[in-house]
């Protein structure tokens, strides 16, 4: 048996000229929790399509629990779970009879009250559809796709467009999901939710991966683990390498008006860089520190940000 | 919930009858709207009898003798008018003709209206008898007026088959487009769910309605009006389902492709309308030259309004609408086997 859940090997997929998927690579270990971490129109819902064996690559390898798509797809099917970007289950269907439906699909089921219970829609299983929120209705959909007790979890942007709250519990149900073994692929572009959920990233862009790792590791790789980002009064500019003067500033990178300084030690940084300030007579108009993440390891990587697409 | 594993077949029918039957407007359309319109239908062309005929005399010297006369025939509405009133209201087709009164009297008539040309036999039988003439033989008249050759009994067979019609392509067809414009049909394929048993529930969920809504109608046609079921049950039976299956067939083949809602609406609409005016819904399409008649018989639903018709009205066995039988397999096996072909999932 393959130690590998999910394998993609030089994955090409184009939609008349735009190009999806770039020759991308990817191995997703049993029992990982991996994310695909990407802006809007990165390939990752591509990918994901192609591993749930929905779209055919145009190049490439898929192995999906060691198998290929290609003359497996009743069995492999069976094994998957599956939530799909905007999917809109039946409005008129109350949340139990949903449930049922899917759980008729599959050879293997969960009982309806087990997955209603863990997702923790059991008081809402008469209420119809239309009448649930966007949590409840998303966590209905991630039910649906937990009803076969699947190997390999497919989640494709399952909390976009959630609450805070809304999003924990979806992160609560995944976690669940991982402690009994389970594998999962989810796509997001919440920095934090690939921080807190997966043990691995494959950060995408154009198709292709352009970092791999743990999170941690991949926010080690900035070379500091702190971001002081400020913005100053007039056009006067200060090199870069006075800034990499100050002690502890590993990086230096500018985006729309404001300085962005990687560093290791805020206290140590911040005082320095005010007398810098100071002593060359500049107003500072905005001054924020946090600790670096993902978005900063994107930032870093393409110069442009997670959210702008 | 139960732990035993339910059956997909049954879970996919249960969800199409309980959308249809959680959704009022939907049943509104199905159900009550034919009625109502074979009812409306039904009231305006009842069969009353012939009306009097309304005629004018020309004002003068004689106008109230020969009115007079005139009006000993009970089938005549007789008006006297000044010449040119009379005539203005003779083009406005108000008069079916006008009199002008003499020794020998003159009637001006449009030949080309039948409801003139009676008016004209009709008067000159009452001033010929009026002035002395005697019948030489006498001629009995019996009237009849049979269940079966009336407007409403044209009707109801026609009412019946577009219903199924429209039914069979709605509830298919608008089903389908909308499942994958919710991206259902894509998920669902992520399932293990059989393609073949998902496009089944939708002709499954259908009988079951169809059976309410036929019976719906022609219950309805009999007790209001009179409509005579002259043929077998089973017969009739087996007509609508297969009429049914056809146009089950054709939505889902008008459903094949379709990415929008507003895309298979339009697309209903080009493959029903013309079959209202040609399929004799309303209106017999023998009214229509021999060739538009030809390619009217060949639309599924002229055959299946043929059917009806036959075995409704004529008591005719499935023999003998073997014709329209065939006409309707062919359509249905020819839309089902092109749908599956095109069909696109997401």
């Amino acid at each position: 048996m393959s130690d590998f859940a999910l394998v993609c090997e030089g994955l090409v997929k184009c939609y008349g000229d735009v190009t999806a998927v770039a020759g991308l690579d990817l191995q997703v270990r049993r029992g990982e929790c991996f994310g695909m971490l990407g802006p809007n129109g990165a390939g990752k819902t591509t990918t994901i399509e192609v591993l749930q064996g929905l779209l055919e690559p145009d190049a490439g390898r898929v192995e999906v629990l060691g198998l290929s798509w290609k003359g497996h797809a009743a069995e492999l099917r069976q094994r998957l779970g599956s939530q799909l970007q905007e999917t809109r289950l039946p409005n008129k269907l109350t949340v139990e009879e949903v449930v049922r439906l899917f759980r008729s699909f599959y050879r293997r089921a969960r009982s309806g009250e087990s997955v209603l219970a863990e997702v923790g829609l059991v008081e809402k299983r008469r209420s119809w559809v239309s009448k649930l929120s966007g949590g409840q209705r998303q966590r209905l959909a991630v039910a649906c796709a937990l009803v076969s007790e699947p190997e390999v979890l497919f989640l494709d942007e399952p909390t976009t467009g959630l609450d805070p709250q809304s999003r924990r519990q979806v992160w609560e149900i995944v976690q669940q999901f991982r402690r009994r073994g389970g594998t999962v692929l989810i796509t997001t572009h919440y920095m934090e939710e690939a921080q807190r959920l997966c043990d691995r990233v494959a950060i995408i862009d154009q198709g292709k991966v352009i970092a791999l790792g743990a999170p941690a590791e991949l926010i080690a790789s900035l070379g500091a683990e702190h971001v002081v980002e400020f913005s100053v009064g007039d056009g006067a500019t200060i090199g870069d390498e006075i800034y990499l003067g100050l002690p502890g500033v590993e990086a230096v990178s500018r985006d729309a008006g404001s300085v962005r300084l990687t560093a290791s030690r805020v206290h140590v940084v911040v005082p320095r860089l005010m007398h810098l300030l100071q002593d060359r007579g500049l107003e500072l108009h905005t001054l924020t520190t946090h600790h670096a993440t993902l978005e900063d390891v994107f930032l870093a990587l393409t110069g442009r940000h997670l959210r702008d697409g | 919930m139960a732990d035993t594993r339910p059956s997909p077949i049954v879970q996919l029918t249960l969800w199409r009858l309980r959308e249809f039957l959680r959704e009022p407007e939907a049943l509104f359309w199905v159900f009550a709207f034919p009625i109502l319109l074979a009812f409306a239908l039904g009231i305006a062309f009842r069969s009353r009898g012939p009306q009097a005929i309304q005629i004018a005399v020309e004002d003068g010297p004689l106008a109230s003798l020969t009115a007079a006369d005139l009006r000993r025939s009970p089938r005549l509405d007789v008006h006297v008018l000044d010449s040119a009133a009379a005539h203005d209201a003779l083009h406005g087709g108000r008069f079916a003709l006008v009199v002008r009164p003499g020794a020998s009297p003159a009637i001006t008539y449009d030949s080309t209206r039948s409801e003139s040309e009676v008016a004209r036999l009709v008067v000159t039988n009452a001033l010929q008898g009026a002035a002395g003439r005697e019948d030489p033989i006498a001629i009995r008249g019996v009237g009849v007026t049979e269940p079966g050759a009336r407007y409403i009994d044209f009707l109801i067979p026609g009412l019946l088959g577009l219903n199924i019609m429209g039914t069979g392509m709605w509830g298919v067809g608008f089903g389908i487009v909308k499942n994958r414009t919710e991206k259902l049909l894509k998920r669902f394929l992520a399932s293990p769910m059989r393609r073949s048993e998902y496009l089944l529930s939708f002709i499954l969920a259908r009988l079951v309605f169809l059976g309410l809504e036929v019976a719906a109608l022609l219950l309805f046609g009999h007790w209001a009006f009179g409509v005579p079921l002259r043929g077998s049950l089973l017969v009739l039976a087996a007509i609508v389902v297969l009429g049914a299956m056809t146009f089950a067939g054709l939505g889902t083949l008008v459903a094949s492709r379709a990415r929008t809602i507003e895309g298979v609406s339009g697309l209903m609409n080009l493959v029903m309308v013309p079959m209202w005016i040609f399929s004799g819904v309303f209106f017999a399409y023998s009214n229509f030259p021999d060739s538009v008649q030809v390619a009217a018989r060949v639309l599924p639903l002229t055959a299946l309004n043929d059917a009806l018709r036959a075995v409704l009205l004529d008591g005719a066995t499935l023999w003998g609408t073997a014709a329209e039988l065939g006409v309707m397999t062919a359509w249905a096996v020819i839309a089902f086997a092109l749908a599956l072909k095109m069909f696109r999932w997401e």
